[in-house]
């Protein structure tokens, strides 16, 4: 079964086509990466996923439904989520109050019970207090839970910014470069990380750069070049493939 | 003496906080001065003083004036803060994606309006408030306080304090925080930016409604004018407190109404009005970001 299906999905600004007729199939509970060089489309497409920037063209399907035009948080309702390629989060929430964040949305909530605290309202935010704590220890932050966000090391961030997604319970979550700026002891940690997301039942589509990451994780690969898919495939499909080696080194000039 | 007018400048300093809080709380949210802010304050003071009116031709005013007068109170409150809600998704949703001018000139326009719409409807000369209460008098520490200013006082303080509770502890108020940072961020984690957006508002033109029914008490006197120079008291104080802090509007609402007691007393009460904006300018000159404010990263 796929959970995400895009057909001829396509995004311009003004005369730059971003991402162009682009069609591919994430196969549920899998690990998908998108790779290409540096303005490929690749962010874009996720901003596509998420509603930030709607299509010019094309449908993107999630669980055999079209959301190309839904808002944002609608979206993130449905049950997608991701993290972004520079840190985003709340800086100035504690690091428990970030992941509770994540939760928001997901139990039954009137302004009713949170004005008259009734007991309906006490039990659900202990409950998320719960869910919020076991999200941390997924991570291994439960000792920093009352830090602010900012004062975690850089590592930790990235780590509480995919805590934060997995909070609001996607079936899909979209990582952009998880291991920027990491060092390799690092990588190795979001790695089995990512790993163990995807054994929590989630289907994980990833943009990343580290090819040794890459290959060792992912299911499939698709790879972007100048906004259009140029190839995709299983891992050592996609290594040995020739327009893969172009797009990333360049023409053979040697005859 | 000077106790004396500490709990003066208290009293007024506890109006002009919660009316900065909805100057501050909007800010924080979509980084807009909201020049009509002052107007339902303004608004306020002029509803109660009419639905005080038809409950008095009803007859409920001399059967239980204490029912009458809380029933003003929510209405006008409820009214208001309508009205808050209307003015965003009239005067400001539109102009969310325009340039930051934009949305302050349609605010000044708003604010033009209301004002205009008041002096029309209600005439230009000085409406009294049609009851007394709380006339009764509390002496303590030879400080002279009537139950009215007790009661603003009292008032004050606990909106004040459910305000933070509401903020720092509910999953609203949360919601609110994570919008005021990143609100793309807030989108990609389910909440509706919107509908906080209009939380926003109608929090804050409720509190100004409230400042408004209890000035329109404590002075007896309104005038559609009221609300211009309320309204850039309270903007002072939030600027002074740091704009977009909640704990800064309240700290810099207090302050101010202190060194405008305590001026009018021993310095001249003719320039009780010209403090508030003697404030603005040394708080601009030494600490744009004021008390608790963030200082504002260049975004790139």
């Amino acid at each position: 079964m796929f959970v995400l299906e895009t057909n001829r999905l396509t995004r311009h600004f003004g005369g730059i086509k971003a991402i162009e007729d682009v069609s591919f199939k994430a196969k549920d509970r899998s690990i998908v990466s998108i790779i290409g060089p540096n303005g490929a489309g690749k962010t874009t497409l996720f901003n596509c996923f998420t509603g930030i920037t709607k299509p010019t063209k094309g449908s993107i399907r999630f669980m055999n439904k079209e959301i190309s035009g839904l808002q944002p948080h609608e979206i993130a309702n449905l049950g997608i989520s991701r993290t972004f390629q520079n840190i985003r989060l709340f800086s100035e929430m504690s690091v428990i109050e970030n992941v509770m964040v994540g939760q928001h949305t997901k139990r039954k909530y009137n302004l009713f019970s949170a004005i008259f605290h009734n007991n309906n309202f006490l039990i659900q935010e202990q409950n998320i207090l719960q869910n919020a704590f076991e999200y941390l220890e997924f991570i291994g932050l439960q000792n920093f839970a009352d830090m602010r966000a900012d004062n975690l090391p850089y590592g930790s961030q990235r780590r509480l910014e995919i805590a934060r997604a997995l909070a609001t319970e996607p079936d899909i979550i979209l990582l952009d470069e998880p291991t920027a700026g990491m060092n390799p002891a690092e990588t190795e940690e979001v790695m089995s990380l990512i790993k163990n997301i995807q054994e929590l039942g989630k289907t994980i589509i990833l943009i990343e750069h580290d090819m040794h990451l890459v290959m060792g994780i992912s299911d499939w690969i698709i790879v972007l070049d100048h906004g259009v898919k140029i190839a995709e495939g299983k891992p050592e499909q996609v290594r040995n493939d020739p327009l893969v080696i172009e797009a990333y080194l360049g023409k053979e000039t040697i005859n | 003496m000077f106790l004396q007018q500490l709990i003066n400048g208290l009293t007024l300093g506890s109006v002009y906080a919660i009316i900065a809080l909805g100057y501050t709380m909007v800010y924080g949210i979509l980084e807009l001065i909201n020049f009509a802010h002052g107007e339902i304050y303004m608004l306020g003071a002029y509803l109660v003083i009419i639905f005080l009116g038809i409950f008095t031709a009803m007859g409920l005013t001399s059967a239980n004036f204490t029912l009458a007068l809380i029933l003003s109170i929510i209405l006008t409150v409820v009214f208001c803060s309508a009205y808050g809600f209307t003015v965003e998704k009239v005067a400001y949703k539109p102009l969310r994606n325009a340039p930051r001018l934009s949305p302050l000139i349609s605010a000044i326009g708003v604010s033009i309006f209301l004002q205009n719409f008041i002096m029309l409807t209600q005439g230009a000369t000085d409406r009294g408030f049609p009851y007394r209460f709380g006339e009764g008098h509390l002496y303590f520490l030879n400080v002279d306080i009537t139950y009215l200013q007790a009661m603003i006082i009292i008032v004050s303080g606990f909106l004040m304090f459910s305000l933070r509770i509401f903020i720092w502890k509910t999953r609203i108020g949360k919601a609110m925080r994570a919008t005021s940072q990143d609100k793309t961020m807030a989108a990609l984690v389910g909440i509706n930016v919107n509908s906080i957006i209009s939380v926003t508002f109608i929090i804050g033109a409720g509190l100004a409604a409230v400042a408004g029914v209890m000035v329109a008490a404590y002075y007896g006197l309104i005038n559609y004018f009221i609300g211009y120079i309320a309204g850039i008291k309270a903007f002072t104080a939030a600027v002074l407190g740091g704009i977009g802090s909640i704990r800064g509007a309240m700290v810099g609402g207090i302050i101010l109404g202190l060194v405008e007691g305590l001026g009018a007393a021993y310095i001249s009460s003719e320039y009780k009005d010209a403090f508030a904006f003697i404030i603005l300018i040394i708080i601009l000159l030494i600490k744009p970001s004021g008390i608790y404010g963030r200082e504002i990263d260049e975004k790139v």
